[in-house]
């Protein structure tokens, strides 16, 4: 009866009886869209919230209070500082570091002292609630020092203060972070200069011809060429070719250099594209000469443009471990590199090499750093939206 | 007189000296991209001069290290292929989906949020990613495989292949974005005088207009996806497997790359070259997408005169 009454107020010869369902279709269609859009949305979300609740709690480390006993025989083999039955569940490799504390403290030499020792990695796992390998007469001594409150956990200082190292608590990125420095002083000192003065080239000097074209093509084409073989000619070229040091913050810097250079070209390029014709021309009609109106008003206001996308590269430099895995920058290095000759290693490598660990330390250590990395990455690109939107310039 | 002379010339040496280190500047991008072809073609000659060519494209035995060590690719090349369509099969309709919701359905003021949030995604270092896969999403696969009464191993194609397409989502969202919101508006209000719906004016109006585009992004991520190493090293398998299963362990071109390089073989030993060979495959094909894709949206440019891509 209603339907009826329906179709008779559409007694229109225009009236499409499809329509409702091509509107139902439409929104149909929207919903799609949207969907796609919130699954990206919650996929960030929830990745994330994966790596913060995995992550978390590597930075928190358990200590144990035990006597210390320092004597010619401890110093002698490190393990004889603490008692027998507290030697599974402190960490050995704090007390290999038991010389280097006398030579800071002498006065500890042939005294016994109750100390906070940094503990094993499987108490640290066991008193988490992790999966742990403590034997059952270790879990009732770690019983018996949670009572009397001889355990705690403390701010894990050790993950920033310390290299890498074969036992998971005494694990840290010190040394990638130092390796991670070096090599992007390199990659930015190479890749800066380089890619603003292209840019100038292309924009400010070079004339549509071939060559240009040319030099276009290839660095669209670099652009987009798969990281790994940037590594390939890293090994061929650096190391093989020129005999420059292997694993060294030099080649990885100078391989992450030409990665970058695309990057830094093409926002250059915006930059200086931004600048308009008429600051140019004002320039010329002074009787100023190419270089002199680029370099004193085309260039300085452009600036943070070409900043920005320097630092945009930066950030891209930076997680990038692909090709330094090629030039062999995965190896184990527990102390920081001295000099951009030496063996390094860098931040994201780090990370790679301790999510292949088996100790569950080595896994949750992985989370933490992926928290400092993306941390420090976010930051650089909040710098990056920042200046652009301060000198931003509307014209 | 003359002061003013001298003072010319040495002015005009000047920008010739400035305009040549400029000139030289712009050359180190095709140094590089030739130093990087003939560093891997040179490499890759010394391989084949030990090894067939034929053997390599065809054989089906990939088996380094060995006495009698074999280099047949193809089931590396599989592997990498079965992984490559799962991540697009992920990142395709999302990164579309996602485009044409931000370019058309939502409001400007929104779109300045959406767009910044997809392109974290694609700041997020692939350690990471390769991380979360080998943590957190191939033992969901297992499980959920297990639950529907599948095998799965923990090196899956599957896991590896969803993460990297998840990766991929803002290449392809971001470009096709642009391109979409490239596509003349006089189209689309042509479309709504003659009474399409938002929807049909979408599907038949402005996306086979940006067709070009979206197929340019999607060549671009396909060629992001064949050379991705660090997810695969991470979450996918070493052994090079023919097969077809996703949720078998299978291998790709840039983890068998990575393996050749890290071991302990000589430099002049096939086990080594191999990896050259790999990677020249690598390259060209990735070259071949990347020309194709960039003369696609040229081609797009220069139709529609945007300048904005």
């Amino acid at each position: 009866m209603i339907k009826r009454k329906k179709q008779k107020q559409n007694n229109n010869p225009f009236y499409d009886s499809t329509l409702k369902a091509r509107h139902n279709k439409a929104s149909i269609f929207k919903n799609l869209t949207l969907a796609s859009l919130i699954f990206s949305i919650v996929f960030l979300g929830f990745f994330l919230f994966d790596i913060i609740g995995k992550g978390i709690p590597a930075f928190k480390i358990a200590y144990v209070q035990v006597n210390v006993t320092i004597d010619e025989k401890s110093l002698d083999d490190t393990r004889f500082a603490v008692a027998k039955e507290h030697r599974e569940i402190v960490s050995r490799a704090w007390l290999r570091d038991i010389p280097a504390l006398i030579k800071e403290k002498p006065e500890l030499m042939n005294t016994t002292t109750a100390m906070w020792v940094l503990a094993d990695d499987q108490v640290d796992q066991y008193l988490k609630g992790n999966n742990h390998k403590l034997k059952d007469k270790d879990i009732t001594i770690v019983e018996k020092f949670k009572e009397e409150g001889l355990i705690k956990t403390k701010f894990n200082a050790i993950l920033f203060t310390n290299g890498d190292s074969k036992t998971p608590e005494y694990a840290g990125l010190y040394s990638a972070i130092i390796g991670s420095i070096l090599t992007l002083i390199i990659t930015m000192a190479v890749a800066f200069p380089i890619g603003v003065m292209t840019a100038i080239y292309l924009e400010e000097f070079a004339g549509d011809n071939k060559f240009t074209r040319f030099i276009e093509i290839n660095i669209n084409n670099l652009a987009a060429i798969p990281a790994i073989l940037f590594g390939l000619l890293g090994l061929a070229i650096y190391i093989n070719l020129f005999g420059l040091p292997r694993s060294s913050p030099l080649v990885g810097g100078l391989t992450l250099a030409l990665m970058t250079l695309p990057i830094i070209i093409v926002s250059s390029r915006a930059a200086l594209r931004a600048v308009p014709d008429s600051i140019r021309q004002a320039g010329y009609g002074l009787g100023l000469n190419k270089i002199q109106v680029t370099r004193d008003h085309v260039l300085p206001l452009a600036f943070p443009g070409i900043l920005t996308g320097s630092i945009l590269g930066l950030a891209h430099a930076m997680g990038e471990t692909a090709p330094l895995i090629i030039i062999g920058m995965i190896a184990f290095i527990p102390d920081a590199p001295g000099s951009i000759t030496q063996a390094a290693t860098v931040m994201p490598a780090q990370l790679f090499t301790w999510a292949g660990m088996p100790e569950g330390m080595y896994i949750e250590k992985t989370a933490a750093g992926i928290m400092v990395l993306l941390t420090i990455l976010i930051s650089l690109n909040a710098i990056a939206i920042y200046l652009r939107k301060k000198f931003e310039v509307k014209w | 007189m003359s002061t003013f002379e001298s003072r010319k010339k040495q002015r005009e040496l000047n920008e010739k000296l400035i305009k040549f280190t400029l000139i030289g500047a712009a050359t180190i991008s095709i140094l590089t991209t030739f130093g990087i072809l003939f560093s891997i073609l040179f490499e890759a000659i010394e391989f084949f001069k030990l090894r067939s060519f034929w053997y390599f494209i065809t054989g089906t035995t990939w088996s380094p290290g060995v006495i009698g060590s074999q280099f047949g690719a193809l089931p590396i090349f599989a592997g990498t292929f079965v992984i490559t369509i799962i991540a697009l099969g992920v990142a395709i309709p999302i990164g579309l989906g996602s485009a044409i919701y931000m370019s058309e359905y939502a409001s400007p003021n929104l779109r300045d949020y959406l767009k910044p949030l997809l392109e974290v995604l694609a700041g997020i270092p692939s350690v990471v990613y390769g991380f979360f896969a080998a943590i957190t999403v191939a033992p969901l696969v297992v499980k959920i495989a297990e639950s529907v009464g599948l095998e799965a191993t923990f090196n899956s194609a599957l896991a590896s292949g969803i993460v990297m397409g998840i990766m991929i989502i803002p290449t392809i969202s971001s470009l096709s974005d642009d391109v979409i919101r490239a596509v003349p508006d006089s189209q689309r209000k042509a479309a709504f005088g003659l009474g399409m719906t938002h929807g049909e004016t979408i599907k038949d109006i402005v996306l086979p207009t940006a067709l070009p585009g979206i197929i340019s992004a999607s060549l671009l991520a396909l060629s992001k996806a064949l050379g991705e190493t660090i997810v695969v090293v991470m979450a996918a398998g070493l052994r090079p497997n023919l097969s077809w299963n996703p949720l078998e362990d299978m291998t790709t071109v840039t983890v068998t790359i990575v393996n050749a390089l890290v071991g302990d073989f000589e430099f002049s030993s096939p086990e080594t070259l191999s990896a050259f060979a790999l990677g020249l495959v690598l390259f060209v094909v990735t070259l071949i997408l990347n020309m194709i894709s960039l003369s696609l949206i040229r081609k797009f440019k220069e139709k529609y005169k945007v300048n904005t891509l």
